[in-house]
């Protein structure tokens, strides 16, 4: 007997990011189909706009991360006007990227994936939300939360224009300095914000390092997969999210590539399906596989954890002291567990914070100098950064005028889309044999999901941290006998 | 039962800003939630599409709708939130105008899918596969949404009775209009709600620095040009949309020394933002030769669309000949 059973979780913009689960003739899972029903088609629209328009235009790609966006593109555009930015711009670019990581990760820890095991993974999802949080961890912090994201995008608002939707990079600098009286208040957040980030980790470890349950769910082969991990590393192959040399390591942890990302298409690509909107990036020296991991696929990950498996270490000393206890205590790197991601996006919220305080201390960052004008005919771009969701990628070329004649985006997101794929496909296995399942797959997908934070529009969460999902199983004729639902 | 108020927040084709402009709203949501009832909102609330068409016809108070509408899932959505609320609100620039998803309204359909799925430069795709609505592989059947030849804003769509501005709404705006709907005294209908009635340059700081009447010789593109500070953009030549475009953002972009880029949209009274727009920026150029404005205008920016239409193409008098879905 053969079902077909259908999980549509409710997200955000494409309207649904569905799953397809079939089921060979025993009843078990002969494959599972993780699709995203979404196309906006920026890359085509862009066309014959003027290029300094694109910081402005691509933020809208996405409303949670529009920093990202508005940053891949200003970088983009320094390299196509061949202009170096001055420092103190530089510095401010990195400044405010480090605030925009730290309260979108503070986000995500507190209000839309952690609940899973700030609450407990096994509570009831009526309490697996930001209240069932505040409940655990006291009003006080839920309080802090809130107003630490509040006073940070404050700032943002300040320097760039808009928190969402900045409009402040241009070719070789930003509009807008900062004052010495404004930077004060930058440091006395920043000061609050690396607290805070000490803080989180010590909760993360309190509830959920400490609870064995939870170790064992995150080290539980389901949420397990030996992938390549990319990331964004500085001179000392540090992590850094503003700026630098894009490294791979292999799924033993091996350096397997370390490039300019001017040279992306030498080591990217992208896989085309019929049956969903995304495109699934992949290693282009390894090649496209499947969906299956090990050494010989070219399936990669991004994000947190591929960042931290991707680096030597981290470049703040709070936060390289949380690296080193991560990897001591799960006792390999790279580490390959899907939900370690939640931990490693807490030491992230640390680094970012104390970089924001570092760079706010510097003096530079008054400076009236925060623009070097370009001289150079416009041609090819190509910038990077280091969404919260992984490498995001921008990279235009123009007429002589600066007119864009072509496009192409490579999103956070996209470059877990195989991964995501697959830890779905695992679960699914690990859940229904023999033609039975029950309520519980649920969750289990619900949690791969989050662990990535995926952002097909930054936009599976609901903030009670559960994703509607609903289940359809068809028979072969696809008629549903058999609905399941946790709405 | 509560006797509390209901309302609604849904999003269509969004980019999810209009949501964080609400979470936003940080200690002030708890306010919102003394005095309403939220009965429907997916990113926040478990979705409940059933609860709605249980409701009885107009029984939500207030519906808050962002995102354009670009597939039927998303047409059928809006008009069942019609048919259950009083009042129904375009949230933010995608709703109320179409927003930059309606810049892709200048392609077809074919031209985005073959962009994408096979001349993109990273494209890999040698069997030529394309996703397919309805798709069957070793006789299992997949089906994804099939989108629509264009965006539209939701007025297009269904019957609209207010609108609140920007891209995103910044939070004073939605604090604003939150207020409005819930002192009772309601403005007629049409009206934009939380922001100004006057054009931006009344609130922007560098107002006291524009001449009572601009003439400029050209435009200038901050590509290669950094605005100086604490003067009028548009008499340094960017083409600031400030003076055709509602206030009540607090000049934000302008105090980052940046350009009006219209996000908040039109004055009352005006149909047609780009088509304003565009002629206001012609009116600057110090010539009476039609020949010499084109020059100029085209110097400057050949195909202008993007620029003067940034987040209104869809609501376009002249570039869209069916503005309203079925042709209505």
């Amino acid at each position: 007997m053969e079902h077909r059973i259908t999980i549509d979780p409710i997200t955000r913009l494409e309207g649904h990011g569905k799953i397809e689960i079939f089921l060979d003739e025993n009843g078990n899972v002969e494959k599972a189909y993780f699709v995203v029903p979404e196309l906006r088609g920026f890359e085509i629209f862009v066309k014959g706009k003027p290029a300094e328009d694109m910081p402005i235009i691509t933020p809208r790609i996405c409303g949670v991360c529009p920093t990202a966006h508005h940053m891949a593109s200003t970088k983009a555009l320094d390299d196509l006007y061949k202009v170096e930015p001055p420092s103190p711009a530089k510095k401010l670019r990195e400044m405010l990227y480090n605030m925009f990581m730290l309260e979108d990760h503070a986000l995500h820890v507190y209000i839309l994936g952690g609940p899973d095991f700030i609450v407990g993974p096994k509570a009831k999802k009526e309490e697996r939300n930001v209240l069932g949080v505040i409940q655990k961890v006291g009003l006080e912090i839920g309080k802090k939360v809130i107003s630490m994201r509040r006073e940070i995008r404050e700032l943002m608002t300040l320097l760039a224009g808009k928190v969402i939707h900045p409009a402040w990079g241009v070719p070789g600098g930003v509009t807008r300095g900062l004052k010495e009286e404004e930077r004060k208040n930058f440091v006395k957040v920043a000061e609050k914000g690396v607290e805070f980030a000490l803080f989180t980790l010590k909760v993360f470890k309190d509830i959920v390092l400490s609870n064995k349950e939870y170790v064992e769910l995150i080290t539980s082969d389901t949420y397990t997969h030996r992938t390549y991990y990319m990331g964004l590393v500085d001179n000392n192959k540090k992590v850094n999210f503003y700026d630098g040399k894009i490294r791979v390591v292999d799924p033993e942890g091996k350096e397997f590539a370390l490039f300019d990302v001017r040279d992306y298409k030498d080591y990217i690509a992208e896989h085309v399906e019929n049956w969903t909107y995304i495109k699934f990036p992949f290693l282009k020296k390894v090649g496209w596989k499947g969906f299956i991991d090990g050494k010989d696929s070219g399936v990669y990950s991004v994000a947190p954890l591929a960042r931290l498996n991707a680096s030597e270490g981290m470049a703040t000393p709070k936060a390289q002291e949380a690296y080193e206890e991560f990897y001591k205590t799960l006792g390999v790197k790279p580490v390959h567990h899907t939900l370690a991601n939640h931990w490693a996006r807490v030491i992230e919220m640390i680094y970012a914070a104390e970089r924001f305080l570092e760079l706010a201390k510097d003096p530079e960052i008054t400076s009236d100098n925060i623009r070097n004008i370009s001289k150079e005919i416009p041609s090819v771009g190509i910038g990077v950064v280091e969404a919260p969701r992984g490498i995001l990628i921008h990279h235009y070329e123009t007429d002589e005028k600066g007119f864009i004649t072509k496009a192409n985006l490579i999103v956070a997101t996209q470059n877990n889309a195989a991964r995501i794929a697959m830890s779905v496909e695992k679960a699914a296995k690990g859940l229904i044999k023999n033609g039975k399942y029950d309520e519980g797959i649920l969750n289990m997908i619900e949690m791969a999901f989050r662990a990535y934070d995926p952002c097909h529009a930054c936009g599976t969460h609901s903030l009670p941290g559960n994703i509607p999902l609903l289940i359809n199983i068809r028979d072969k004729k696809g008629n549903i006998i058999d609905k399941i639902k946790n709405f | 039962m509560s006797e509390k108020p209901k309302i609604a927040l849904y999003w269509c084709a969004s980019c999810g800003g209009c949501e964080e402009a609400v979470v936003d709203l940080a200690e002030d949501i708890l306010q919102v939630v003394e005095k309403a009832e939220i009965v429907f909102w997916p990113v926040a609330m478990d979705f409940k599409r059933k609860d709605v068409e249980n409701l009885k016809d107009g029984e939500i108070l207030v519906s808050f709708i962002n995102g354009s509408v670009r597939n039927s899932e998303q047409e059928e959505m809006v008009k069942l939130l019609r048919k259950k609320s009083k009042i129904v609100i375009a949230f933010g620039s995608c709703a109320y105008t179409g927003g930059i998803p309606g810049l892709a309204n200048s392609y077809s359909k074919e031209e985005i899918m073959n962009y994408y799925y096979k001349e993109g430069l990273t494209v890999f795709n040698p069997e030529d596969k394309r996703p397919t609505p309805q798709y069957i592989e070793k006789n299992l059947a997949f089906e994804i949404p099939e989108f629509y030849e264009r965006v539209y804003a939701l007025d297009q769509v269904i019957d609209v009775d207010y609108y609140i501005p920007g891209c995103a709404p910044t939070r004073n705006v939605v604090k604003n209009s939150i207020d409005t709907l819930f002192s009772g005294n309601l403005p007629p209908k049409g009206s934009v709600l939380g922001a100004s009635s006057k054009a931006l340059c009344n609130e922007c700081p560098l107002n006291d620095t524009k001449p009572e009447k601009i003439t400029l010789k050209e435009f200038k593109r901050i590509d290669k040009n950094q605005p100086e500070k604490d003067k009028c953009l548009l008499i340094q030549g960017f083409a600031c949309l400030g003076p055709v475009t509602r206030g009540g953002c607090e000049a934000l972009c302008v105090k980052a020394n940046y350009p009006c880029t219209g996000c908040f949209g039109p004055l009352d009274g005006i149909e047609d933002y780009g088509a304003k727009a565009l002629s206001f920026l012609a009116s600057l150029i110090d010539s009476n030769n039609e020949e010499e404005i084109e020059k100029i205008i085209n110097e400057w920016m050949p195909n202008p669309l993007g620029i003067v239409y940034k987040y209104s193409l869809p609501k376009s008098l002249i570039f869209e000949t069916k503005n309203k879905k079925n042709g209505g």
